[in-house]
């Protein structure tokens, strides 16, 4: 691949990458969040097309226009989560797409079937996994392998692996890291997307750094050190948009006692914001849906202001707790609703009599919202899913102002929304603080955490580390926690 | 925050939202004026009559009755197909109370039994997390073999009160003008209107069926505004069934076999949508009123009732279509 580029609207989001991948080699691509790593990918496996740039398989020109050409010119994907027809067997699986026929009629053919996808399992070295088990009732470990005999079984030469070990247990890591090896030694090349940097050191022959969408360095692994790495994958100075001022906290809102999952012992006291760094999958979004009792608790113990152990969402609003869904669209927002009841929706109350809701009462309260976050709308009315990005994000924080709550809960407020709705939102989180507000933000962005955050945390495969003061933590150190490289 | 920054770009806009606004409900209500005039013309000048505008009206109270509540459950999300059964269940339920109690009483008692079955569907679709189409599938049947247990399969025979005159028109010169069961289902129209647009229930209906995951999230009570929403549909339906009682002054467990099917349709053809947070009870009615002047105007020109169908079936896919096409 060649000075590859790909915009998105104004968003550049790869700019001129070079790849190059040769047969029975494994490369590590490695970045942040947003790198464009999987941009790349997409770009490869024909979901997206380039603007610009060239791409060559064995010196032939390759342009795949969708991901059905890409796979019938050798290339693969194996995602994070297992991507197969759940309801269908494993040998069904394996030939999706691509199943032996027989005859004029073009009947199936089960047997010839099964022979493929045997053979495909034992050349993996996995016949244990029987071609008739449904695929759903796999494991995920199991689930991965048949996905990756599917890819042999379509003859593929290049294999890309995009963060395949996010969703495995450790016993599992290893079943697939020898599976890679044997893989690389049947000469197919292996692309190996991953946050984890001991993995990149363990499995990888060379690995090629991306940030901000361009080509940062690369070089052999095993002449590297984890710390040049992740050098590599910082590399930036950070911003000037963050207008943190000194801050004195009060008395302590949110109190977490060894709370499952995540482990987490955590205090958050008012006038202050803790951060929660880590890379996508750590767990912290469960982390933070289980303190708003949108997840149910296993253990350990919940305290918000007097009130003790776990309770609904609507319990969590009245104990003056508000929450930002990462997923703006399918959770944070009721987009075919007007911006009026998205902001008012979880206290109506005031609006009118006793379970009555005044709907010009209610466009009087959006009103003064959308004017002082300058949410750009038409008007209350509009529904909420014609506004931009930015606009729609401001949304769902308002509804944490309209209902005036102590304790917010941001995970990631700022993703994929515009510069300017992000500095809006960092100021309005300043002024909360100032306002004796305590806010607790989910953020994989750690520029973001480092500007705005007075102490931070890193979550990490499942585990809430310690917070510790934001000056005891740069960039450098938070990737390399959160990575599970920690610096020796 | 007060240094409250642009909110430029937005001058002339809310024009639009108006107007937007207006072409939902000015869709039905123009398609029913569409067919007024198609049918008026075809007919004569004695189509705009007014016994005949109130056979139109009397033809269609107990399909608009019923999908007053058919309108907030698809608000949520939901859908009811026991609502014929349930209409059955009440003029049977009304008879035989009837034996025994005055016209209050059995009127009380068929609204009870809708209640129940109503419940019934709510309990059922949150405590079991089976989707309203099966489970209301399921008390179809039920509640229409519950009715005919209860009737014996036959026809109950039911002393004559006032409960049947509820359709019967009033030329006496009370004053009313209209039969009385058109009356109620105005003020009913009017109520479940206001309950939408002006309580937090109705607020809460929009919630959940736009999103039901930003509901939960915004601390809405999901079960409990379920089984309300279906429990006032089954109560709807009970009083749809003692307007059938009243037309047929008998119960019969066989009538109304397939209503929920018009009753969807109405609903659809309103601007309700089966995916949930759209609707409303003056779409619902036009939609309702469509079909039954397509239904009289057709039998009055003579039409079998085969065209009849098919232009029925032509309109709700019309409708949906043009839905798609505006959004």
């Amino acid at each position: 691949m060649r000075g590859i580029r790909k915009a998105f609207g104004a968003t550049i989001a790869l700019d001129g990458i070079d790849l190059v991948v040769g047969a029975g080699e494994v490369c590590a691509l490695v970045g942040q969040n947003g790198a464009g790593k999987s941009t790349l990918m997409a770009v490869l496996s024909g979901a997206l097309q380039a603007d610009a740039g060239e791409m060559r398989l064995d010196g032939q020109r390759f342009a795949p226009r969708d991901p059905l050409a890409a796979r019938d010119s050798g290339v693969a994907m194996i995602y994070q989560e297992p991507l197969l027809a759940p309801h269908l067997t494993v040998m069904e699986n394996v030939v999706l797409g691509v199943e032996p026929l027989r005859g004029p009629l073009g009947i199936v053919d089960r047997e010839r079937m099964r022979r493929t996808a045997e053979s495909a399992l034992a050349e993996l070295g996995h016949a244990d996994i029987a071609p008739d088990a449904i695929a759903s009732e796999l494991a995920p470990a199991a689930q991965q392998l048949v996905e990756i005999a599917r890819a042999r079984a379509t003859g593929c030469r290049i294999l890309v692996l995009d963060e395949p070990t996010s969703s495995l247990a450790y016993a599992d890591v290893r079943v697939l890291f020898d599976l890679i090896r044997r893989l690389k030694q049947q000469g197919i090349a292996i692309v190996y997307i991953s946050h984890f940097i001991e993995e990149v050191k363990e499995i990888s022959d060379r690995f090629v750094v991306l940030r901000d969408g361009r080509n940062a360095g690369n070089g052999v692994t095993a002449e590297a050190r984890s710390e040049d790495i992740v050098a590599l994958m910082v590399g930036r100075s950070m911003d000037a948009l963050y207008p943190r001022k000194s801050r004195t906290p009060g008395g302590v809102v949110l109190q977490l006692d060894r709370v499952m999952p995540g482990d987490a012992m955590l205090e958050l006291r008012r006038g202050e914001v803790v951060g929660i760094a880590g890379l996508l999958g750590a767990g912290r979004t469960r982390l933070l849906r289980t303190i708003f009792g949108l997840e149910p608790v296993k253990s350990g113990r919940i305290r918000v202001a007097a009130h003790s152990g776990s309770a609904e969402p609507r319990d969590r609003w009245r104990q003056g707790l508000g929450m930002v869904s990462e997923d703006r669209a399918g959770e944070g927002l009721a987009r075919s609703l007007s911006v009026a009841d998205n902001l008012t929706l979880s206290r109506l109350e005031p609006l009118g009599p006793p379970g009555f809701v005044l709907p010009s009462r209610q466009r009087v309260a959006a009103s003064k919202w959308i004017e002082r976050l300058a949410i750009r709308c038409a008007d209350a009315r509009q529904p909420v899913a014609e506004l931009s990005g930015g606009s729609q994000q401001k949304v769902a924080v308002g509804r944490l102002l309209h209902h005036d709550v102590d304790v917010l809960i941001l995970d990631e407020p700022t993703r994929g929304i515009d510069v300017a709705s992000k500095a809006q939102i960092y100021e309005l989180i300043e002024e909360l603080v100032r306002a004796q507000k305590a806010v607790l933000l989910v953020s994989s962005y750690f520029p973001e955490l480092l500007g705005v955050c007075d102490r931070v945390a890193v979550m990490s495969r499942g585990r809430l580390g310690p917070a510790r003061r934001v000056d005891e933590w740069n960039e450098h150190s938070l990737l390399m926690e959160a990575s599970g490289a920690r610096a020796s | 925050m007060e240094r409250a920054l642009t909110v430029d770009g937005s001058v002339g806009r809310p024009r639009v939202v108006a107007r937007r606004r207006l072409l939902d409900e000015a869709g039905v209500l123009g398609g029913l004026a569409l067919v007024l005039v198609l049918f008026g013309a075809l007919v004569g000048p004695q189509f705009f009559r007014a016994a005949n505008l109130e056979l139109v009206a009397r033809q269609t109270v107990i399909v608009c009755v019923a999908a007053l509540g058919m309108t907030m459950v698809i608000v949520s999300g939901g859908i009811d197909l026991s609502v014929g059964s349930v209409v059955a269940m009440s003029t049977v339920v009304t008879a035989v109370a009837l034996r025994t109690q005055g016209p209050a009483a059995a009127a009380a008692a068929a609204i009870v039994a809708g209640a129940m079955c109503g419940l019934v569907n709510g309990l059922l679709v949150t405590q079991l997390r089976v989707v309203p189409f099966i489970v209301t599938l399921g008390t179809m049947l039920l509640v229409r073999g519950a009715a005919k247990g209860l009737a014996d399969e036959r026809r109950i025979e039911a002393p004559v009160t006032w409960l049947n005159s509820l359709l019967r028109t009033a030329r006496d010169g009370s004053g009313l003008w209209l039969p009385t069961g058109i009356w109620i289902t105005v003020a009913l129209a009017v109520l479940v209107g206001l309950t939408l647009r002006y309580t937090r229930f109705g607020r809460h209906l929009f919630a959940i069926g736009s999103s039901e995951r930003t509901a939960r999230l915004c601390g809405v009570r999901i079960g409990r505004t379920k089984i309300a929403v279906y429990t006032i549909a089954g109560m709807l339906a009970a009083l749809a069934g003692i307007l059938e009682f009243s037309k047929l002054s008998v119960g019969d467990p066989t009538v109304s076999n397939g209503l929920e099917l018009d009753v969807i349709a109405a609903v659809i053809i309103g601007g309700g949508s089966l995916s949930g947070g759209k609707g409303s009870v003056v779409g619902t009615l036009a939609g309702a009123a469509i079909m039954a002047v397509i239904q009289i105007g057709c039998s009055q020109l003579g039409l079998p009732n085969w065209v009849q169908q098919i232009v029925t079936g032509s309109i709700i896919v019309g409708a949906v279509a043009l839905d798609r096409l505006r959004s």
